[in-house]
């Protein structure tokens, strides 16, 4: 026995590896026919080997519950999520087209604000904003770009198109799950990879070094590059320390650095002082400097601020750059492109309705039990409503928040997220919902890395895919299969 | 490097070396008991005395037999140099590390710690035990093949091997410590030659050191010798002298090495002075325990020199 494909009904959504039932895309025709080639007893064997690997590899992310830090095993799905080159080519350009025309928007409104001078965007979104920084107008970053790292989440909806549905410019994690997820399919299934023409992700630590190395205030062969994290009890560690890692940049905590007289910012070694001339820092703005920032912080390096405006340290991504992750921020970006770029967006965003507009905001309250409700400045999808999921009193809770504070709320359909096939339970395959997150680099270049990161929703019907709320992973891989076709 | 980096090798070189002499102390011990005649009365609490851990373990045992000292020694987490503490110290360290040590120095700590979570119990038992604590010593040596094969000659060498050496330092004069203490048990009378011999052959063994001492030293197994070996001969990579020479050099490739080398030289000295008396009684145990104060010391001023960070 192996999986009966022909009973795998994704039913009414837009599925990523079939098109109809037991009709598998042309990317993943190669897959599934290898895929029928499995016992039920291969499957469970591989499926095995991915969990014991996981755990000596130490893939982990940290769950905070009771106070308490638990390092949990990466939840994997050995069922790849297969894209074909040419539709991700043209995903990838809208990647690019869409964070340069972000770096254009911080960077003018944090000089000129031409684009509320010109009514493009009106001016109380930024007033507003709890992501603006004051301290940072004026300054000029080096090549004008201020978020350097972007993770984009990219959804598809029931016609199969890519939608943007959140950029996150501040601090995005993900990337290490993304390298290590084909790490590990590499050790589960490598006969695959001979017989299908996968593009490799592994280059993306270099392409980081690089973005950061270009950012280098002095003009040396080796620039100082180092990684920032809070400390091992972050939930994100695991990705500071493999990022280090793999670029062979220190990895820092805010202890180990100290800013000198001379406004330069120095590594406190064995040898004594090294100077730092660029830091991808992790940890949010307002940790960076308790100078300037939350005074009581340990987290951060007093002084920071300074050597940054002075010139004399690089810090990815530029702290202000948060400013244009917002969810009424993002509600702009298709106009911001046609503003600064004189192009069309290539990829479109989800359709947002925005409360602080009378029209909008009546829409909303009218229809809460059919849209998702969002807080404007909220990550890792907390603090949200799902209207359709939602009970009566949450709705009424939700009407109170959004007319007490019409900006910071946002709300856009539900959307019917594509599935693929994943497996659930003894050697079952059931559709689960999915979406990707890609991660773009900008600074002298741009590049955007070869797929992303998918996550799925483990759970049936679940639409929330985050780690920290019972969410899984797949492999991302992109497919040529040489004929053209998606 | 920077210092928190050099000191977390440090500390894991340190505890890498802890585990593996950990094991290899219980493993001996049992056959030192076996052969041991019945009235050496000599027990396995005496473990916890050369590690200097009696607090420890009286504040949470009353009964001090075999079964509490080895779960305590090997698997009990109030206890700070357990074997289970040391592994998770290490996989702290090298967790913080991951990006100085080779790579794959983080997968194998982790699947020890994890051959060592999941067969604790067994592990314990006499029946298993000389098998688990075998898996362990192998594994730790297997680690510290890997970091010798693999490593950088570079700061963070330095680091692992002062560890490493400070650590083999302070274990040595535990053993021998071990075997004075086991020594004034034995009564005088028939088989008291024959105790003797044995007490100190295990504890040779305990450092993998019987094959080597007999070469080098062409005598029987007796105090004197024995003694003389593990603290002065300069070729046993487990002999004070000879870890103290590996801190030497790898103080002078290091900066601002210049006070730890003093401090080292002048530690050689005292080990001088101490094999110049031609008998190893009790009172040796005094000198011993001056050592290992000294010794003390020395960790303190290395941690002055490269890893204080409000330097």
């Amino acid at each position: 026995m192996s999986i009966e494909w022909k009973d795998y009904a994704p039913g009414e959504f837009y599925d990523e590896l079939f098109s109809a039932p037991g009709t598998p895309r042309e990317p993943a025709k190669a897959l599934i026919s290898y895929l029928e080639s499995f016992s039920d007893e291969d499957i469970n064997s591989r499926k095995t080997a991915a969990e014991s690997t996981i755990k000596e590899m130490g893939v982990s992310f940290t769950v905070y519950t009771e106070g308490e830090n638990i390092d949990r095993a990466w939840p994997f799905d050995i069922l790849p999520r297969v894209i074909s080159k040419q539709q991700w080519d043209k995903t990838a350009a809208g990647l690019k087209q869409r964070l340069k025309a972000l770096n254009m928007f911080i960077d003018d409104l944090y000089h000129d604000q031409n684009i509320i001078k010109d009514g493009i965007i009106p001016e109380f979104v930024l007033k507003q904003s709890t992501n603006y920084r004051k301290e940072c107008e004026g300054f000029s970053p080096p090549f004008g770009v201020w978020a350097h790292i972007c993770g984009t989440d990219l959804v598809r909806d029931g016609d199969g198109q890519f939608y943007v549905l959140e950029d996150n410019l501040r601090v995005p994690s993900g990337v290490s799950y993304m390298l290590e997820n084909r790490s590990i399919m590499k050790r589960v299934i490598p006969e695959v990879f001979e017989k299908v023409n996968i593009a490799p992700v592994g280059d993306y630590p270099e392409h980081l070094f690089e973005t950061l190395a270009e950012l280098s205030p002095r003009d040396v062969k080796k620039p100082v590059v180092v990684v920032l994290t809070p400390g091992i009890f972050n939930s994100a560690y695991f990705e500071h320390s493999f990022l280090a890692q793999r670029m062979g940049a220190e990895l820092v905590e805010g202890s180990d650095l100290v800013v000198g007289e001379d406004e330069c910012v120095y590594m406190k070694t064995i040898a004594g002082l090294e100077r730092v001339d660029v830091i991808y820092r992790r940890i949010d703005d307002m940790f960076l400097d308790p100078e300037v920032f939350h005074p009581d912080s340990v987290l951060g390096v007093p002084g920071l601020m300074r050597a940054w405006k002075a010139g004399n340290v690089a810090l990815a991504n530029a702290p202000g750059a948060g400013v244009a992750d917002d969810k009424v921020v993002y509600a702009y970006v298709p106009q911001m492109i046609k503003y600064y770029l004189d192009e069309e967006p290539l990829i479109p965003n989800v359709e947002t309705y925005l409360c602080y507009d009378d029209e909008q905001r009546a829409y909303v309250l009218d229809n809460l039990d059919k849209l998702v409700v969002k807080p404007a400045n909220e990550s890792g999808g907390y603090g949200m409503l799902i209207g359709p999921h939602s009970t009566k009193k949450e709705r009424e809770h939700f009407a109170e928040l959004i007319k007490a504070n019409p900006r910071n709320y946002i709300a856009q359909p539900t959307l019917a997220l594509s599935t693929a096939p994943t497996l659930v339970g003894k050697n079952k395959v059931e559709p689960r919902h999915l979406d990707l997150r890609p991660f773009v680099l900008q600074s002298r270049n741009s590049y955007v890395t070869t797929g992303g990161l998918t996550r799925v929703a483990m759970r049936k019907g679940s639409l929330v895919v985050n780690s920290s709320q019972g969410g899984g992973s797949k492999d991302t891989w992109i497919v040529d299969t040489g004929t053209g076709k998606d | 490097m920077l210092s928190k980096v050099a000191e977390r090798i440090y500390w894991s070189a340190r505890y890498l070396e802890r585990a593996e002499s950990t094991a290899r102390l219980v493993s001996i011990y049992d056959k030192l008991l076996f052969d041991l005649p019945r009235r050496v009365n000599l027990g396995w609490y005496n473990l916890i005395v050369i590690n200097s851990l009696e607090d420890d373990f009286n504040q949470r045992y009353s009964n001090r037999d075999e079964r509490n000292v080895v779960k305590f020694l090997v698997g009990d987490d109030t206890n700070p140099c357990s074997i289970v503490n040391s592994l998770k110290a290490i996989r702290e360290n090298i967790r913080t590390t991951r990006d100085v040590v080779p790579a794959d120095t983080w997968e194998m700590v982790n699947e020890l710690s994890m051959f060592v979570q999941d067969n604790m119990a067994q592990g314990i038992n006499r029946s298993n035990r000389h098998e688990f604590l075998e898996t362990i010593i192998k594994s730790c040596q297997q680690i510290v093949g890997l970091l010798f094969v693999n490593m950088m000659r570079d700061e963070g060498w330095d680091m692992m091997r002062l560890g490493q050496n400070l650590e083999r330092a302070d274990m040595t004069t535990r053993n021998l410590d071990a075997a004075l203490a086991a020594m004034l048990q034995v009564e005088e009378d028939e088989y008291s030659v024959n105790s003797r011999q044995i007490i100190w052959g295990n504890m040779l063994r305990s450092l993998n050191a019987d094959q080597q001492f007999r070469r080098t030293m062409r005598s029987s197994i007796k105090g004197t010798p024995v003694v003389t070996f593990m603290m002065g001969d300069e070729q046993f990579p487990r002999s004070i002298s000879y870890c103290l020479n590996q801190i030497v050099a790898r103080c002078d490739h290091l900066p601002k090495g210049k006070d730890v080398i003093e401090c080292t030289k002048a530690i050689k000295e005292e080990i001088d002075r101490d094999l110049e008396a031609e008998e190893f009684g009790a009172e040796f145990r005094d000198d011993l325990n001056e050592l290992q104060v000294s010794l003390g010391e020395l960790h303190g001023l290395i941690q002055k020199t490269w890893f204080l960070s409000d330097q």
